[in-house]
């Protein structure tokens, strides 16, 4: 009895608790990984969002949010509203109960977006592909490499390579290489993946790291062909590197937004998520950074130009070019099994 | 101290009564004294080295054998059963051993010199060692990068000069990890040794020389034996240090080259795994004091240390 009572005098000051910070303001926090990428949406996305809701937004960045928003979810100290994830993350916290289920009813743009690019829980946000950039005082404009074929053809396309030093996304590649359409990947044959890998094995120079590592090895002409993401390719080009690249063949990966559960401001964060992915807001994205908008209609509401379009990962004419990456493979007991065996990989000799 | 001091602490020998208790246990109590004074100035460190490295120590090895089905040895099992550990840890220990070799056979000459130098150019040497001491060794490891790389300065010059006309493989391996780390560890050596050397009286070579033996023979027999404690003092330090180093072997190794300090970072990072991070990170540390004891066994750590 007493211990009935006592639980709903939680219960009553819990929702007290509740309530109070709810008629304090409608603010919301969103959650970034900060830096340029940050900044960016910030002007082109989230602080026009805000303004159109009358919503106080507060922000916080953090490069590895997960461990964050598990935290504060299980302890019940949530303080975050809405997050920005790589899309992995977002169904890894799906599964453990982290995540707000979406109110469609509150989110009608989420309507536009094709459905492998959004379930229950999240809907997609922004994109970026790994793609082959190579040297062109390397190759010649006819004899370059434009499939991941031929990045595995040593013979006719002699030079160093690199590739990155995780399976994400090498093995979608090796796969590619080895002639899978590119939407027939998964699940995944992972054996076959290895197998080919080790076919290009003797020909790399260097396994990569980091972003910044993939960009300086190409910039300075240590590798004459690379595996790296479409941004830091067009950072190296802006800097004047005889460096070039295509969508062909690219690997697509994507951030998504989730609401964290029991967020103090649910229906205002669906809010947000709304408009975060409204079309004209994430036309204005593109516009200063090298990620695409994942709303497709961004790009009829006549804010990116043509020839900004056809250096974007999401257009519509290159998004038809790459491979989706498959968050839900990786998380699963298969590909967290393919993470592992990486290592002993690239250590073999 | 005077003698007037000595005579009244003293007991009179004249007077045959056995020595007064009283100044006896004021003795004592002067040396629990010190003690406790001394027990106190040690507290900052004995508290640093308790909760920074004792409580973490006990944390690893605590993380190390709990998994999510309660205790386990599973993490130090996979250790010695995959070969990927076993690869990594017999890797480690090659190049440790390879960077050890070199920098003895580097240093030495350096030491040698700073020793027998005098004034500035003994300076200049020492300098030229400790120089690079004080860089962030992440500046240096770039530095190697931009010397060692295919359009690097050394390949640049060595196709210009005609030597080569394919750029060697200087980077991206186990030869860059090599040079890369050789360079951070020589201070490591060249600093013990030129302590050991400074200390050999010139003397005893000329007196070598004077009866008979060969300048070779007098190295041999009369410097080498006494600059020996140098060679044992900077081996373990460079070796010790060789076996968790991180950085220039991250950066220069080309991904390829995996030693059991990234195999931690690759397991907590990759995989979140820090029951098996913490068992690798622990099974090393046990390697070190084995190595520790072993040598002990036949050297005293402090008299090679110095410390006597």
């Amino acid at each position: 009895m007493t211990h009935t009572r006592s639980t709903l005098f939680k219960l009553a000051s819990l929702a007290l608790l509740i309530g109070s910070t709810q008629a304090r303001a409608q603010d919301i926090t969103f959650v970034s990984q900060g830096g340029a990428y940050q900044e960016a949406q910030s002007k082109a996305i989230l602080e026009p969002a805000a303004k159109k809701l009358g919503l106080t937004l507060k922000q916080d960045s953090s490069p590895k949010a997960y461990p964050i928003i598990k935290t504060q979810v299980e302890s019940g100290k949530v303080t975050w509203d809405v997050v920005d994830l790589p899309t992995g993350d977002c169904i890894r916290g799906e599964a453990e109960g982290l995540f707000e289920k979406l109110d469609l009813a509150l989110i009608p743009n989420a309507a536009q977006l094709p459905a492998a690019l959004k379930d229950d829980y999240s809907v997609g946000y922004i994109s970026y592909s790994t793609v082959l950039a190579y040297r062109t005082d390397a190759f010649k404009n006819d004899t370059a490499p434009k499939t991941w074929a031929d990045f595995w053809d040593t013979k006719k396309y002699p030079g160093q390579r690199s590739l990155r030093n995780l399976p994400r996304p090498t093995l979608e590649i090796a796969l590619l290489a080895d002639g899978v359409p590119a939407d027939k990947l998964y699940p995944m044959d992972v054996d076959r993946a290895f197998k080919k890998l080790e076919e290009i094995k003797p020909h790399i120079a260097t396994w990569w790291t980091s972003g910044g590592q993939s960009a300086q090895l190409i910039s300075d002409g240590e590798v004459d062909m690379i595996q790296a993401w479409n941004g830091r390719i067009s950072a190296v080009q802006a800097a004047g590197a005889p460096v070039a690249f295509n969508y062909n063949q690219g690997v697509l990966e994507t951030n998504s937004l989730c609401v964290l559960k029991n967020s103090p401001n649910k229906d205002a964060a669906m809010k947000f998520v709304n408009e975060a992915i409204d079309a004209r807001l994430q036309a204005a994205l593109p516009m200063i950074i090298d990620y695409g908008p994942l709303n497709p209609e961004a790009f009829k509401v006549g804010v990116i130009p043509a020839e900004r379009a056809a250096k974007l990962p999401s257009s519509p004419e290159n998004i038809s070019r790459q491979a989706l990456l498959s968050a839900q493979w990786w998380a699963s007991a298969d590909g967290v099994k393919a993470e592992e065996r990486w290592l002993s990989f690239v250590q073999k000799k | 101290m005077s003698n007037a001091y000595l005579a009244k602490s003293l007991p009179d020998s004249s007077d045959h009564r056995p020595p007064p208790l009283a100044n006896e246990t004021a003795l004592v109590r002067e040396e629990r004294k010190e003690h406790a004074s001394m027990l106190l100035l040690l507290a900052p460190a004995l508290v640093m080295v308790v909760v920074l490295l004792i409580l973490p120590l006990c944390w690893l090895a605590f993380q190390s054998v709990q998994t999510e089905d309660g205790f386990s040895l599973a993490n130090y099992l996979r250790i010695f059963n995959e070969s990927i550990y076993w690869d990594t840890f017999a890797l480690t220990f090659k190049i440790s051993f390879l960077v050890t070799i070199l920098s003895i056979v580097m240093g030495f000459p350096i030491a040698y010199a700073a020793s027998r130098l005098h004034g500035f150019w003994a300076n200049l040497v020492l300098i030229c060692v400790i120089l690079p001491f004080w860089t962030s060794v992440l500046v240096r490891s770039y530095a190697w990068l931009v010397l060692l790389q295919r359009r690097g300065l050394v390949n640049q010059t060595l196709m210009d000069l005609g030597i080569i006309d394919q750029p060697l493989n200087l980077m991206h391996n186990t030869t860059g990890t090599v040079i890369g780390t050789l360079h951070v560890m020589l201070p490591f050596m060249v600093l013990p040794l030129y302590a050991v050397m400074k200390k050999i009286p010139q003397d005893l070579m000329q007196a070598s020389e004077s009866l008979g033996a060969k300048p070779f023979y007098t190295f041999r027999r009369v410097f080498l034996p006494m600059a020996a404690p140098g060679v044992m003092a900077g081996s373990i330090l460079v070796f010790v240090i060789c076996l968790g180093f991180f950085i220039t072997p991250e950066l220069l190794g080309g991904g390829r080259t995996i030693l059991v300090s990234m195999l931690v970072q690759r397991n907590v990072e990759l995989y979140h795994a820090w029951g098996a991070a913490s068992a690798v990170g622990l099974v090393l540390l046990f390697v070190v004091f084995l190595i520790f004891w072993g040598i002990n066994r036949f050297i005293p750590i402090e008299r090679i240390l110095g410390a006597r």
